[in-house]
């Protein structure tokens, strides 16, 4: 086996025969002898008669020729050097001894012949493509029949060069060049064959090497002018797609289809979409024919692109029919494809209908639908090549159309979507939402709702097959926001397709499970609250028709929804929820709706909310929302106020007691006109919370030694002057006065804490007394009698 | 003319300090994202401090305003998913004293008497708190109380009609000046209100 080091060496001694070889024949051509010039010229072509040289080091030792030949060519030229016409000259060089150079040296002659126009350019062509027959070893007739291509190229009887023939002149330069490729195709595969069946990979390597000699040709014919549409359909085509599939070689046949796509013009491949696809089934089993097919498409779809004029012809042609059904049949007939194969073809052709028939939304249903018959038969795709190109089919029509509600109405979109493995069925339903949220999608309708949630049913609900395991928090977390997030989207304005909307939404998310109610709830309760507000402000029930949405039959929906809440421990929230469908239900004047959500509220306050700090906020909440409800009647009202201030007496920690019952006593206190006013038991909430903060004072000077500091107070202290001056008449100057002698005196108690905070807002609260009065006019007469005087800071 | 004054003078009013003032976005609970009008404003590298009400409500959210301005202030809103942020906070910035509360703890809520008296127990100049999604900017014998509304224009049982809004406060000495941005009818509207502190007191006028 000929290893690098040998060749190397060959490979020099070849350059060194040629170099010497060519420094005789210069002198030759020098001196204008002819006899001597062919002498070494064909000792130095000898070199190339060699078989030891790989492809790449035969090319090196070939260009060294190739120099030197250009200038023997230059010497038979100039007729005058050497005395002998070009006639003869081809004759005489066809004295050489062995054939290999004798047919270089032809050849060279050859171009001369026809620059000297003695004879027609496709006579002398059509003898050396004959001759070099005469060579069949594969490395030396392909480098060979290079050379006549080479020198051959500037002058082919084509229309508008100086070689012209007759009426057929095309046709002769085509059949020149068709025959010199498909000889040299013939050598190239035969290049496969040579040598034993382990050296096949070096074979391969080799023939890669080799295969732009081959490909050349098919430029050359590409760019022969004469040739047009017609003489490409009619002849040249056919003509190279005969030798490509009786070559039934795998490497030819995938180089050479490619070759062809990239050097003919689109608008060819256009109009020649039926033979040219027709080749491909005929091709052998193992060339991979996707690669190709998608390049073709891929330059159809760029054609398509380049002009607004070129559509018509891709409907005329039938181009989507005829490249689906050949995919489709190649598809068939390789039945060891591999299914990433397969779905690769299709998504070229997916792009390519995207492209090119955007509105065709049939033939995009249609290229789904026959990866779902490919994928049918399998249970879930575990190849992962596979997966990303299916995730690649189901990502265009959404990049495509910026509009998710388009991909939902193609009917095999979901059948597609099923055959995804969970992980990849998520992702994909997250890609989906991406779009609706990043375009500002609005979908509208029930159906599509219904149609997208079962799209996205790997984020709804757990799928069979999962395990909890192997859930991340975080990904969890935020696939579930995004279903939140998306529930926004949908919304018409219509109430009664909304409230189908809301239900379909519903019914979805209850299937959800603990794990994800806590997410999606929120969500719809607040659709649901916003359809509520519209229909506020709309009229009442049209008569004849079905019984329409109406607050009512929302807010028995939203009570069931919360209700799912409040099974899986976030009682908080379900509060929280119910006192906003309170309010709602308020401004609805539904009395009853009203009070049945605080009912829920409390009872969640009492056997669910335990955490005092939790609690805080909850009575809170109850209060602020109660303190705003007019809808109820004196029974309703003071049942609720009654369990608030009850529950807010009840905190676990003194200064929490404390304030929420000076919060309570604005229940009894609403400033508008309707509002309740009840001035005493206002003053009752008040001297509750003091006498709290009194004994939340003892306590703590009876466990710590130190009373805390006096923020308490001030806080009394200032509602006490809020309703002072909303006109309590049961809050009396007096009042008032002696609660701030009492802060006074606290505040000097060597029990009390020093704290500059409290100091400060008592201080502020003075000078709020101390704006009033000095603001003369009523209210400056209403605080006359407060005395302040600012007090000295305690020394300790 | 004291040279040395003067070049103080102009080096300060070079220091821009730009405070933004958001919150009850609640995302994902009421809507799902900020307007994309309001998203293209909010660029990183502007603002030299956030301070936000509260009801973002996800953690998303606070990456994406932290992502704005590093220097972020949040309190608690009642939906708001960390239970870590405080109830309220204070803050210095330049010669003001901010403070920063939700708001649903203020009984009656939006009752501006209630939020004079957190003002003068947080003893701050100017107040900034949320919960009614209604833009507010009111002068008080005490201070000033701002509430930005809800940047996301998100649903409320207090207001109807919110429409989405945040304030930008440009403070410069003893003079803020607050820009409300409002989303009307699809286009942004500003708005701007001047507030200045008397020094030798400590009441904002």
């Amino acid at each position: 086996m000929p290893d690098f080091e040998d060749e190397e060496k060959w490979l020099a001694e070849g350059i060194a025969g040629i170099q010497q070889n060519a420094f005789y024949m210069h002198r030759a051509l020098d001196s204008n002898n002819l006899r001597e010039a062919l002498k070494y010229s064909a000792l130095m072509l000898s070199e190339l008669r060699t078989s030891r040289l790989s492809p790449h080091k035969y090319y090196e030792l070939y260009m060294r020729a190739f120099d030197e030949l250009r200038k023997l060519e230059m010497f038979f030229k100039d007729e005058s050097k050497h005395g002998c016409s070009v006639v003869d000259l081809y004759e005489l060089v066809q004295h050489a001894g062995n054939i290999l150079p004798r047919l270089y040296l032809l050849c060279t002659v050859g171009s001369v012949y026809i620059k000297s126009k003695e004879a027609p350019a496709k006579d002398v062509l059509k003898d050396l493509v004959e001759m070099c027959r005469g060579v069949q070893h594969p490395t030396r007739g392909l480098f060979l029949r290079s050379y006549l291509a080479q020198i051959s190229r500037d002058k082919l009887p084509d229309i508008g060069s100086e070689y012209e023939g007759g009426e057929d002149t095309v046709m002769d330069a085509v059949e020149f060049v068709l025959q010199n490729f498909t000889e040299m195709n013939k050598l190239w595969v035969r290049i496969q064959q040579q040598g034993p069946v382990r050296d096949r990979e070096k074979r391969e390597k080799e023939r890669k090497a080799l295969r732009d000699l081959v490909g050349k040709n098919l430029h050359v014919l590409s760019q022969i002018e004469g040739v047009d549409l017609e003489m490409y359909k009619d002849t040249v085509l056919p003509r190279v797609l005969e030798q490509v599939v009786n070559c039934k070689d795998e490497l030819a046949q995938y180089y050479l289809m490619d070759c062809i796509i990239q050097v003919f013009p689109d608008e060819y491949h256009l109009q020649t979409l039926e033979p040219l696809l027709a080749a491909f089934p005929q091709l052998q089993p193992t060339v991979d024919i996707k690669t190709v097919l998608s390049q073709l498409m891929d330059r159809l779809s760029n054609y398509a692109a380049s002009s607004t004029d070129v559509f018509p012809e891709f409907l005329q042609v039938e181009a989507f029919a005829k490249l689906s059904g050949a995919i489709g049949k190649v598809i068939e007939a390789q039945v060891d494809m591999p299914i990433v194969g397969a779905i690769t073809l299709y998504v070229s052709l997916l792009t390519f209908t995207l492209r090119v028939h955007p509105e065709r939304l049939d033939y995009v249903d249609q290229v789904l639908g026959a990866c779902v018959k490919k994928l049918s038969g399998k249970v879930k795709l575990e190849d992962s090549r596979a997966t990303k190109q299916v995730v690649a089919l189901l990502s265009a029509p959404l990049d495509k159309y910026k509009d998710a509600v388009t991909a939902l109405t193609l009917s095999n979109y979901p059948r597609v979507m099923d055959h995804l493995d969970m992980e990849t069925n998520i992702a994909m339903a997250m890609v989906i939402i991406q779009s609706i949220l990043n375009n500002n999608t609005c979908i509208s309708t029930a159906d599509k709702v219904e149609t997208l949630f079962e799209l996205i049913k790997g984020l709804i609900k757990d799928l069979e097959g999962t395990s909890n395991d192997e859930i991340d928090e975080e990904d969890f977390k935020e696939e579930q926001n995004s279903v939140a997030r998306l529930i926004h989207m949908l919304h018409n304005d219509d109430p009664e397709e909304m409230l189908k909307i809301i239900n379909t939404v519903r019914m979805h998310i209850l299937t959800g499970g603990p794990r994800r109610l806590p997410f999606t709830i929120p969500a719809l309760v607040f659709s649901a609250l916003k359809l509520v507000r519209q229909l506020q402000s709309q009229d009442g029930d049209v008569i004849g028709e079905e019984v329409p949405a109406t607050p009512k039959k929302i807010f028995q929906l939203l009570n069931q929804t919360i209700e799912a809440l409040s099974s899986v421990s976030s009682p908080e929230l379900a509060l929280r929820l119910y006192l906003q469908c309170a309010e709602a239900a308020n401004d609805c004047d539904l009395e009853p709706v009203a009070y049945e959500f605080f009912t829920q509220a409390f009872i969640l306050y009492e056997e669910e909310v335990s955490d005092s700090k939790a609690q805080f906020t909850a009575i809170h909440m109850i209060i602020g929302t109660l303190q705003r409800m007019n809808v109820f009647g004196v029974e309703n009202r003071d049942t609720l106020t009654h369990k608030a201030t009850g529950y807010s007496a009840k905190l676990l920690k003194k200064p929490d007691q404390c304030r929420a019952v000076y919060a309570c006593s604005h229940l009894f206190w609403v400033d508008d006109q309707d509002g309740i006013k009840d001035g005493e038991r206002v003053l009752l909430c008040l001297k509750r919370s003091l006498r709290i903060a009194n004994a939340a004072q003892q306590m703590a000077n009876a466990t710590r030694g130190s009373s805390g500091p006096v923020t308490l107070f001030v806080e009394i202290l200032n509602k006490y002057l809020y309703f002072f001056e909303k006109g309590n008449p049961q809050i009396t100057t007096a009042a008032i006065q002696s609660l701030v002698e009492l802060i006074k005196t606290e505040m000097q108690s060597d029990t009390t804490t020093l704290d500059p905070a409290s100091d400060a807002f008592f201080t502020s609260t003075l000078r709020y007394i101390q704006f009033q009065k000095q603001k003369g006019g009523a209210i400056g007469e209403k605080y006359e009698p407060i005395k302040v005087m600012f007090t000295q800071k305690k020394q300790s | 003319i004291d040279f040395a004054k003067e070049g103080e003078l102009e080096q300060k009013k070079m220091v821009l300090v730009l405070v933004l003032a958001l919150g009850d976005l609640h995302i994902p609970h009421r809507v799902a994202d900020l307007p994309p009008k309001f998203k293209s404003m909010l660029v990183p590298g502007k603002i030299q401090h956030i301070i936000c009400t509260g009801n973002l409500c996800i953690k998303e959210v606070y990456d994406y305003l932290k992502s704005l301005c590093p220097d972020m202030h949040v309190t608690r809103g009642e939906y708001d998913e960390d239970p870590r942020y405080l109830e309220t906070k204070t803050l210095t910035i330049d010669q003001f004293k901010l403070g920063v509360c939700h708001g649903h703890q203020v009984i009656p809520w939006g009752d501006l008497d209630s939020l004079a008296m957190l003002q003068k127990q947080l003893d701050v100049d100017i107040l900034v708190t949320g919960h009614t999604h209604q833009f507010k900017a009111y002068k008080h014998e005490g201070g000033v109380v701002i509430n930005p509304g809800s940047a996301t224009g998100a649903y409320s049982s207090l207001t109807y009609e919110v429409n989405p809004s945040f304030v930008l406060m440009d403070i410069d000495g003893l003079r803020v000046v607050v820009y409300v941005y409002e989303l009307i009818d699809g286009e942004v509207k500003v708005d701007k209100i001047d507030f200045k502190k008397i020094a030798t007191t400590h009441s904002t006028h």
